[in-house]
């Protein structure tokens, strides 16, 4: 068993290369060995910078540091293999094809004899509770399996800092729990010191034993148990943008006369390339309201909501839209033209980077309006009165790909309500969103089912859930009204 | 029963594939392109490839000999009887023959990889070249990370189309949208490869001297069946080339 190791920062900041301000600057935290630590605080504080730097990812040439970092008394790249660290993003931590490789990766670039990797790879499959065979394909698990799986493939490493970057912030409420009893679970059996980066804090407030809260400079605002950091610090934090328990964002909603349904479904059977992957019982999306699509992964929301917006034909039966959407067009949504499709029906996919299509954030949102013609003087007022509701007025000529993970969200919300739908379709809206811009993409979405449209989210976020007006439940291979 | 692709070494595969081929290669007449047909075909049911699989893998061959076989009939070196004659268009004895030996080279050494390769598996291959031929490890990773990457290319390409639709741009032709379609896919591939990066670097990519390949990478008798089965198509195609006296070598 590897030892705990302690981490010292002494005045620590850290620029990344071509930016002018300091990701973090002037950071001092002791934790000691076996330590466990919930880091807080605002997006921008350079946490994911802190953690990726004791995890030894971040090269010299990738910005400047000052100040010192030490693990055990060293810098973390002197030491591979102290810390170990598990990112945000599920699928984009699988390294190899086969569960057994993939986990056993990490160990085998330390040098670890064979023999001994494979003897530490069932341990750690084990300890992060997942049974099942080595050759399973690590591709297709569910997000909390394939974060599991990374979890273990740290844990082979033998790591004495085991570093996770908001962990569970990409599952589904399943996910979450399964990941988090893993951590806490391993990091027990094992004594690792834990260093845990999430916004949710209700996910890890009994997990840990310390708090530590750094200010939007990146400096220690605040240290000490869970409870008294929570009770002194609750309200800054939740003003900060994190999830602080019971202090969950307030957001009012005015009831509306229900409305006429905008698209109706008749025996419609999903799926992709005419394979079937869902049916779906006769539904009714009405307008001016917004509604739910839930149930666990993997069971085919995406593809009913890419289905309802037109994007995928369906397998068996049919979209029905209301005579005033279709607007004299003939037959279903996926049967339209792309451009008929603007001021109709919108989809925002799960990650807004497939769907940007411009150089700057004013150009993002000018593209529904300009490929509809509308006169130059009209877009750039629709483009600046969009800029202002989403917050990125600063931001209106950066490159939609260097937003952060919130801008980004919004600007893919914002691009899509440009020419204002009359059915809005969302997947995961809400996925690894702060508590500040929550509220702000929550709001936007509200604003446009207040105008009349019907908005209908793929979500596993309880607290849209909890607005919603309507709710389909997704069961295996089939949803269901609720 | 498991193709053999997957009970043999993938550097064996290659090696073997690479031996047919390069004999076949330098050799350009009918006797020993036909021989070596033949022998791969009577071999081929031991690879363990299913009909429709080995028909699928085949497919591309059999439409490249073909294509290029009538091609060769029109329109190469003419020599002995002339049985058609039409603009640039001559078939005679000579082409024809010329067509059939190439049409039968193509499938000659095609047919080795067709059957060897399937079920070669990257993390296989990237064993064998790590731990066999000792090959520097973040090359091999490297090589291994693109495979990952390319998997899911596809359906990144088809998730950036759809999401084009949904944006109003769709309508335009294949053709005019493909560069701005293209641009996408570069820049979600740049992203994932820059995330997978960093990955496999937070679990102590390039952390050892000396990286452990703790999959086994083994040869055994599949191995050495694999070989004789290559040395036997080799040598009988040129040994009964010679005999008949047709064996020309390609330089000469």
């Amino acid at each position: 068993m590897a030892e705990a190791a302690a981490v010292e920062a002494r005045g620590w900041g850290w620029r990344h290369a071509g930016r002018r301000p300091w990701a973090l600057d002037g950071l001092d935290l002791v934790i000691e060995a076996g330590e466990r630590v919930l880091l807080l605080g605002p997006s921008g504080s350079g946490k994911s910078t802190l953690l990726a730097a004791l995890a030894g990812v971040l090269a010299e040439d990738q910005g400047e540091s000052r100040g010192a970092l030490l693990v055990d008394g060293r810098p973390p790249r002197a030491t591979p293999g102290r810390a170990g660290l598990v990112l945000q993003d599920p699928q984009s931590q699988v390294i190899l094809p086969r569960v057994g490789d993939d986990a056993a990766f990490g160990a085998e670039n330390l040098g670890v004899p064979a023999d001994e990797v494979r003897s530490r790879v069932v341990a750690a499959l084990a300890a992060v509770g997942l049974d099942i065979p080595l050759d399973a394909t690590s591709t297709r698990l569910s997000g909390g399996r394939q974060q599991r799986l990374a979890l273990a493939g740290v844990l082979a490493m033998r790591p004495g800092l085991v570093l996770l970057d908001e962990p569970t912030a990409n599952l589904d409420p399943a996910g979450v729990t399964e990941v988090r009893d893993a951590v806490v679970s391993s990091v027990a059996a094992t004594g690792a010191t834990l260093l845990v980066v999430e916004h949710r804090v209700a996910v890890w407030a009994d997990a840990v034993d310390r708090v530590v809260v750094l200010g939007a400079d990146g400096a220690v605002v605040a240290d000490g148990a869970p409870a008294a950091v929570l009770a002194a610090q609750g309200r800054s934090l939740a003003e900060q943008g994190v999830w602080v328990p019971g202090r969950s964002p307030a957001i009012r909603r005015a009831p509306l006369a229900a409305s006429g349904p905008v698209l109706a479904t008749s025996g419609l059977l999903v799926g992709r390339d005419r394979r079937p992957v869902l049916a779906v019982p006769d539904l009714e999306l009405p307008s001016g309201r917004l509604t739910a699509l839930t149930g666990p992964n993997g069971l085919g929301k995406t593809t009913l909501a890419l289905t309802l917006g037109g994007l995928l034909p369906p397998v068996a039966g049919s979209v029905v839209p209301a005579p005033w959407l279709a607007g004299g067009l003939r037959g279903g949504p996926s049967e339209w033209r792309s451009r008929d499709l603007l001021g109709r029906v919108s989809v925002v996919f799960q990650s807004p980077q497939h769907q940007f299509l411009a150089g700057t954030v004013r150009d993002e949102l000018a593209v529904g309006p300009r490929a509809l013609r509308r006169p130059p003087r009209a877009v750039a007022a629709r483009v600046d009165e969009l800029l202002e509701r989403l917050d990125l007025v600063r931001l209106a000529d950066a490159n939609p790909f260097t937003l952060s993970g919130g801008q980004q969200r919004r600007l893919s919300v914002g691009s899509a309500l440009a020419v204002p739908p009359r059915l809005l379709l969302l997947d995961e809206p809400t996925f690894g969103q702060d508590a500040r811009t929550w509220a702000a993409l929550v709001e936007l979405l509200l604003e446009g089912v207040d105008d009349g449209a019907a908005v209908v989210a793929a979500t596993h976020d309880p607290e849209l859930v909890a607005l919603a007006d309507g709710r389909v439940a997704l069961e295996h291979e089939r949803a269901v009204l609720a | 029963m498991t193709p053999i692709g997957e009970r043999i070494n993938p550097l064996t595969a290659i090696g073997v594939a690479l031996l047919v081929d390069l004999v076949l290669l330098a050799s350009v007449d009918v006797v020993t392109a036909a021989v070596a047909v033949a022998v791969e075909l009577l071999l081929a049911p031991l690879a363990g490839l299913r009909l429709a699989r080995f028909a699928r893998r085949a497919l591309p061959l059999l439409t490249g000999a073909a294509v290029a076989g009538a091609t060769i009939s029109l329109y190469g070196r003419t020599s002995g009887a002339v049985h058609l004659r039409w603009w640039l268009v001559v078939v005679s004895d000579g082409s024809l023959a010329l067509a059939l030996a190439t049409a039968l080279r193509i499938l000659a050494i095609g047919l080795p990889a067709a059957l060897l390769l399937a079920g070669m598996d990257a993390t296989r291959l990237a064993d064998a070249l790590g731990s066999r031929l000792h090959l520097p490890a973040r090359f091999v990773l490297a090589g291994l990370a693109a495979v990952r990457l390319v998997e899911v290319f596809g359906e990144d390409w088809r998730t950036i189309a759809l999401a084009r639709r949904a944006r109003g741009v769709g309508d335009a032709n294949r053709i005019r949208r493909l560069p701005g379609q293209v641009f996408a896919l570069l820049v979600v591939a740049l992203r994932r490869a820059g995330l997978l990066a960093t990955a496999m670097e937070a679990r102590g990519l390039g952390a050892a001297e000396r990286r452990t390949w703790s999959r086994p990478s083994t040869f055994g008798r599949p191995d050495l069946a694999a070989l004789a089965a290559g040395l036997l198509v080799v040598a009988l195609a040129v040994g009964l080339g010679l005999a008949t006296g047709s064996y020309r070598v390609v330089l000469t």
